[in-house]
């Protein structure tokens, strides 16, 4: 963003903050890290009839480096996991994450040789969606939601935000 | 007929089948691993048996030939099928097949990965569900479901001789083409790797090609990145737990693998569902190939460039969506059929509202019918690009629309009718190249069939009763439960120890979205399947990628990838 948190001016930053958060919470791009049904759920979200551009998110963007929201939607194996974290590493600060429905959450009603146990065990999630498969209503829901968080949020890189975080939970 | 196909085996190698048996209307000879490549080769060579469907491992731990390995053979000429056996002690390896049937290498090392069956003469025995780090053999009955194994990084898939080797092989390539001696050293080959997490793939899976230039030299096709181990699962849960599990196998078209999974254990039970129940069956099954078939085709256009219609086809289906919710309660994951029945009726109003969407279906073909038909980029970017014929498509395993796309008119609502399909009118639509032009356009033209079959079944709804009449199987209506001990006790047992199947062997397959959807299933007449063993339409023809994208482009990659319809859940299971 260029920002220069250094910048003695305390009350500039305020306020940049809130014009910086009111410009990205209306200009999420996602980026679909689709690997099982959920992701066809997705496509239906961004599909005319649900339109997620609604919610100023419809940039699907699939490369990592141009976009801050990732969507996990699907079953994340352990085969997968690797792979799921280096994409997630090259996406830009700030960055947030969807888990979207049960498998992504915590691995669903599988549990199995196969299957990794939920997507936060990789990669920090910001909100969770229920559902098997979520209905794009929920994901719309759970899209608000980051919206409000990013509203919320500092100008800090989210690494620092999630130590936080941690730090808060003990 | 199968059953004289079995006696004319018996004649012509007498004490070499060890062993026949024919249940559930499947035919079975059992043969030692020496004999059996032999007697694979007759029979594909003099019975007609072109496909070599599945192989299926089974693991029998007490047993001092522990493993067993099922190959399930079809001849479509014949309308024939047959099931050899082999059966094996751990450390003996079978004979591969893969010299017979293009199909055998995929399935072969499936059964090594996940049972550990090694196969001699396999040219590249690697595991394929799991990653290669794991251990062990996943399905064997002494691996714990719950035991999962990390893995730290990606597989390489081309070592340095194999890029040497396709270096020597552009070499060669530019050479024939233009007579000029250029030698493409290894490092002028390029490695793209096409997912796990692309775009284009439409799910997990990586494909990672050698490029001289544009041109892809080699590549190699690597699956498993949504292994949920299905068939695990369902050796974990009871045969009618199973049902949502088979919901996320295509789940596009998740209807019909429903309908499909319980006409398998139906035929297992030797039950017969009720007049109703079928012709509901033939509906909602219809329905999920339309859909599926709606959202290959808008994928695929996507993938050539033609976004317009994804939105004209993504609506229909959304709209079909809302009486699919309506009927079942969720959207995707439908988990609507039973075994014995269907979880509830048709609500009212269903019918009429089926027609305006089956309206809608047909406006919206038109529609994009008119974009594409003679549309210069559409027609440049799949018409003659990868082509396979119908010969070679029988060997990879190839079925539904991929192989009507060669021209061969097959069908198995017309080969080898189940629910009634007989008494429908349809036709089946084939191409003529089987280029990626002509598997989209069977797709299309197929999308009116069902329609045809939809409006048809409607006409033919009766009232009558949903469920068949059999306490062992249905669970008793809500007032006797709460009403009776008997109730009680009938509901408490179908729950905690699930329906009782009677011990054997059966495969129940059906047409799915995209080809043969099969379930071999094996009872130790439990409440829980023994083993149950898919047999994924779009495993065999995914196998054959490498070879249809040899020599080609990547878009023209992306543009077949599309047409096959690669869906990762029935893929990897
Ligand atoms: S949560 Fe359900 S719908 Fe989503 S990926 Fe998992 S099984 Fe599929």
């Amino acid at each position: 963003m260029g920002v220069d948190l250094d910048s003695p001016s305390n009350f500039m930053t305020t306020r940049l903050r809130q014009a910086v958060n009111w410009g990205r919470k209306y200009s999420l791009w996602p980026l679909p890290f689709g690997t099982a049904c959920c992701a066809i759920e997705f496509m239906s979200a961004a599909a005319s009839y649900h339109d997620i551009s609604r919610y100023g998110a419809e940039l699907v963007r699939f490369s990592p480096r141009q976009s801050d929201l990732m969507i996990i939607a699907g079953t994340i194996s352990y085969k997968q996991a690797s792979i799921l974290k280096t994409i997630y590493s090259q996406m830009a600060e700030p960055k947030w994450v969807i888990a979207m429905g049960a498998c992504a959450s915590t691995g669903g009603f599988y549990n199995n040789y196969g299957t990794l146990q939920g997507a936060d065990k990789v990669v920090p999630v910001d909100v969770y969606v229920a559902g098997c498969p979520p209905t794009p209503e929920n994901l719309f829901f759970a899209l608000t939601q980051i919206q409000e968080k990013v509203e919320k949020e500092g100008l800090e890189p989210s690494k620092v935000r999630h130590a936080a975080r941690t730090q808060a939970q003990g | 007929m199968s059953q004289k196909l079995v006696e004319r085996l018996q004649q012509e190698f007498g004490s070499e089948i060890l062993a026949t048996s024919s249940q559930h209307g499947d035919e079975t000879i059992s043969v030692a691993p020496e004999n059996l490549a032999k007697v694979v080769a007759h029979l594909r060579d003099r019975e007609g048996c072109e496909q070599l469907s599945d192989v299926v491992g089974v693991d029998y731990p007490e047993r001092s030939r522990r493993l067993e390995v099922n190959y399930l053979l079809r001849s479509w000429s014949n309308k024939n099928r047959v099931r050899v056996k082999v059966e094996v002690p751990v450390d003996e390896p079978v004979p591969s097949l893969t010299g017979l049937y293009k199909s055998a290498n995929w399935h072969e090392r499936e059964v090594y990965d996940l049972f550990g069956v090694s196969f001699s003469g396999h040219p590249d025995l690697r595991r394929i569900l799991t990653h290669h780090e794991f251990e062990g053999h996943p399905l064997r009955k002494d691996y714990e479901i719950e035991q999962g194994q990390e893995c730290s990084r990606p597989e390489n898939l081309f070592s340095d001789e194999d890029i040497s080797r396709a270096a020597q092989r552009a070499s060669d390539l530019v050479a024939d083409l233009s007579g000029v001696e250029d030698e493409i050293h290894p490092s002028d080959l390029l490695t793209v790797n096409l997912g796990p997490s692309h775009p284009a793939t439409h799910g997990a899976l990586r494909v990672e090609c050698l490029l001289d230039g544009e041109t892809i030299i080699e590549s190699r096709a690597e699956i498993g990145y949504l292994h949920r181990c299905f068939e695990k699962e369902a050796e974990d849960h009871t045969w009618a737990e199973v049902m949502p599990y088979t919901d996320r196998l295509n789940y596009c078209s998740a209807m019909l693998n429903n309908c499909i999974y319980a006409g398998a254990v139906e035929k297992m039970l030797a039950v017969e569902v009720t007049p109703r129940t079928r012709v509901i069956r033939v509906i909602v099954s219809e329905l999920a190939r339309i859909i599926d078939h709606l959202v290959c085709v808008c994928a695929n256009l996507v993938d050539v460039g033609a976004l317009t219609n994804y939105w004209y086809l993504y609506n229909i289906r959304e709209s079909i969506y809302e009486c699919l919710e309506a009927l079942c309660g969720s959207r995707l994951t439908s988990n609507y059929a039973r075994i014995g029945g269907m979880s509830h009726d048709l609500y009212e109003g269903f019918e009429d509202e089926i027609r305006v969407k089956m309206d809608q279906l047909k406006q919206g073909h038109d529609d994009v019918m008119k974009l594409i038909a003679r549309n210069r980029i559409f027609l440049d970017r799949t018409v003659d690009v990868c082509v396979i014929n119908t010969e070679e498509a029988l060997s990879w395993g190839y079925t539904g629309p991929c192989l009507r796309a060669t021209g061969l008119a097959v069908d198995l609502r017309k080969d080898a009718p189940y629910l009634g399909y007989e008494e429908y009118d349809f036709d089946i639509p084939t191409g003529v190249n089987g280029d990626t032009h002509d598997r989209i356009m069977v797709r299309m033209s197929e999308m009116i069939q069902s329609r045809s079959i939809v409006l048809q079944a409607l006409e033919k709804l009766t009232e009558g009763p949903l469920w068949i009449d059999n306490p062992a199987i249905v669970m008793p209506p809500k007032q006797n439960v709460y009403g009776s001990i008997e109730g009680v006790m009938n509901q408490f047992k179908l729950v905690s120890e699930g329906i009782q199947v009677p011990a054997g062997e059966g495969y129940g397959f059906g047409e799915g979205a995209n080809g043969e959807l099969g379930f071999f299933c094996v009872s130790d007449g439990g409440g829980r399947p023994y083993r149950v063993k898919v047999r994924p339409p779009c495993f065999p023809i995914f196998s054959s990628f490498a070879r249809l994208i040899q020599g080609r482009m990547i878009p023209d990659a992306i543009a077949t990838l599309g047409s096959i319809n690669i869906i990762a859940g029935e893929l990897d299971r």
